[in-house]
């Protein structure tokens, strides 16, 4: 919560009795703002902690707008560079022959509608906010024909929604009356880490009006974090810290079972 | 039980991968072998990435080679002078098979070098292995056998550098052991196993050691190929994981009891038959994978490489 303080400037007025409500799940600590946003909306968490236990989580996006309309949430993952490989028959065997690099692919990538996105907007407008999977922004490295291209686009979607990252399908924002909706984000077990992105979008009369942007930190935290950290920030000395418990562990073992 | 590993960034049932060691472990009590050439690939089947399953392996392979050594160790089977000149090869080796690992891996072919090579090493061992245990059995049954010579003199005996080992009762050049262990170096790089299923039949073949000193020579040297592939796995490629590394080990140990008791009451050919049979399966599996049409043609890689 002390994070979400900081994030928003916090208001004194309330804004009638949806606000309360939205109030009464953040516990109190936020209010609207005083020209009355078209749209407010909030996570029941802003951090997702990995667990040595960690099985995958749900959490909860809820908010509000000002009058009647439709929402789209869209939660995207750090980006990163990511290559895609392609497969032929050599001698037999199924090798990898071509390969082409992607820069700033998201992570993890998931849409969620109160409708059916295409009788909400137009093209144009999918696009600028890459609403949809279709319409996310994948630039390549290398210049190819179009239906290569394509070919390897859909692959790194495919191979991502095999993977759990990306949806298979729009997922669905529940409104409970006219103003307040909510939905479900799943977050599965192999999640990547870092620095999410999650945007909250009203649309009306065929175009997006307010939107807002909410961050959610994806982190490893506790034994699983410290192993990590150790790994990556003084890779030699785990290396021979791993050595020394392996050393250790196979003495013990060997003591341990000289009477059996 | 659900546990999160924090290098391979995925969560499996713990018991799964305690069970996974266990089968491995009982396999190499039983049979004397270290149990790698399983343990990667049913690593790479439960969906841990190729490259932290060798990496990992390689880890845990230490902690098994060194209990198995305590018990050769107290009955005298080890030759450490032969054993620190194969390691001498076998730190090259494995020096090599790490930057060879590390080229394929830039080149997108890692994973058919992997399976490449299990399937050349597992079909050609396993093949031997299958053909000698099965002429031994029915050996036994026709009990013709004439008596070979207690030593056959190769080309490879005639190599320069001789060296006598007391322990082994060897005169031979250093070249030989130090080759072996090279090679044995670079499958513990590129594969993720021990290479005792290739040490143990080259020391009996081609250096005519006596058999009782092989098995604990030969796991002597894998403590050091494995603990420096281990080493060097984590600085270079970070595919070290210390928690699928101690579920393994777990399970491992306690498997390798049970399997040590069960090999006693089986006979040398018959447990050699049974190894051959284990191991060329694992290999037409792999050359099965290897031939027949993937469902995706494509892969994806996140990250620099």
């Amino acid at each position: 919560m002390g994070l979400l303080a900081k994030l928003r400037p916090t208001k004194r007025r309330l804004v009638q009795g949806v606000a309360a409500l939205a109030g009464l799940l953040l516990g109190g600590t936020v209010a609207a703002t005083v020209w009355a946003q078209q749209l407010v909306a909030d996570l029941s968490s802003h951090l997702i902690a990995i667990t040595t236990g960690f099985t995958g989580t749900e959490v909860v996006l809820f908010g509000t707008t000002d009058g009647a309309g439709d929402v789209a949430i869209v939660v995207t993952g750090p980006r990163a560079p990511a290559t895609v490989r392609r497969k032929e028959r050599v001698a037999g065997m199924w090798m990898n022959t071509d390969s082409l690099r992607f820069d700033q692919v998201p992570s993890f990538y998931t849409v969620a509608v109160s409708r059916p996105l295409d009788q909400l907007v137009g093209r144009p407008v999918l696009e600028r906010h890459q609403l949809g999977l279709p319409q996310l922004q994948l630039p390549a490295d290398a210049t190819l024909p179009p239906e290569q291209l394509a070919a390897y686009r859909s692959a790194l979607i495919r191979n991502k929604q095999r993977q759990g990252l990306y949806a298979i399908s729009m997922g669905q924002v529940a409104f409970l009356g006219e103003r307040l909706f909510r939905t479900n984000i799943y977050f599965p077990a192999n999640v990547p880490t870092g620095l999410y992105n999650v945007e909250a979008l009203l649309i009306r009369d065929g175009d997006v009006v307010s939107a807002q942007t909410t961050p959610l930190v994806v982190s490893k935290i506790g034994f699983s974090a410290e192993v990590s950290d150790f790994a990556r920030n003084r890779p030699v000395t785990y290396g021979v810290a791993a050595v020394i418990g392996a050393i250790a562990a196979g003495w013990a073992a060997g003591a341990a079972f000289r009477r059996v | 039980m659900q546990v999160y590993l924090p290098i391979a960034e995925m969560s499996v049932n713990a018991l799964l991968v305690l069970g996974m060691g266990w089968l491995v472990g009982f396999l190499s009590g039983m049979f004397g072998v270290g149990g790698g050439f399983l343990m990667t690939p049913l690593l790479i089947f439960i969906g841990v990435p190729p490259a932290i399953a060798v990496g990992t392996q390689a880890n845990q392979l230490v902690a098994a080679s060194v209990s198995g050594v305590l018990a050769h160790w107290r009955r005298g089977n080890v030759d450490v002078k032969l054993g620190v000149v194969m390691l001498g090869g076998g730190v090259v080796g494995t020096a090599v098979g790490v930057w060879i690992f590390g080229i394929l891996q830039r080149l997108g072919q890692i994973d058919i070098a992997i399976t490449l090579s299990y399937v050349f090493f597992l079909g050609t061992i396993g093949g031997m292995m299958l053909v000698e245990s099965s002429r031994a059995i029915l050996r036994r049954r026709a009990p013709t056998a004439r008596r070979g010579k207690l030593h056959r003199h190769i080309w490879l005996h005639g190599l320069p550098f001789k060296m006598r080992f007391q322990r082994s009762k060897l005169y031979i050049s250093a070249l030989l052991p130090a080759g072996i262990g090279a090679v044995g170096g670079m499958l513990v790089a590129i594969m993720g196993i021990g290479g005792g299923f290739l040490l143990v039949p080259a020391m009996i073949y081609l250096l005519n050691m006596p058999a009782g000193l092989v098995a604990g020579t030969s796991l002597f040297q894998i403590i050091f190929t494995t603990a420096a592939a281990t080493l060097l796995q984590a600085a270079t490629n970070q595919t070290v994981d210390a928690m699928l590394a101690l579920l393994l080990l777990i399970g491992g140990v306690v498997g390798a009891q049970f399997g040590t008791k069960a090999g006693s009451r089986l006979r040398g050919e018959n447990a050699r038959l049974a190894l051959a049979t284990i191991v060329v399966a694992v290999a037409l599996k792999l050359a099965f994978d290897l031939f027949s049409r993937p469902d995706d043609l494509f892969t994806l890689t996140m990250g620099v490489r």
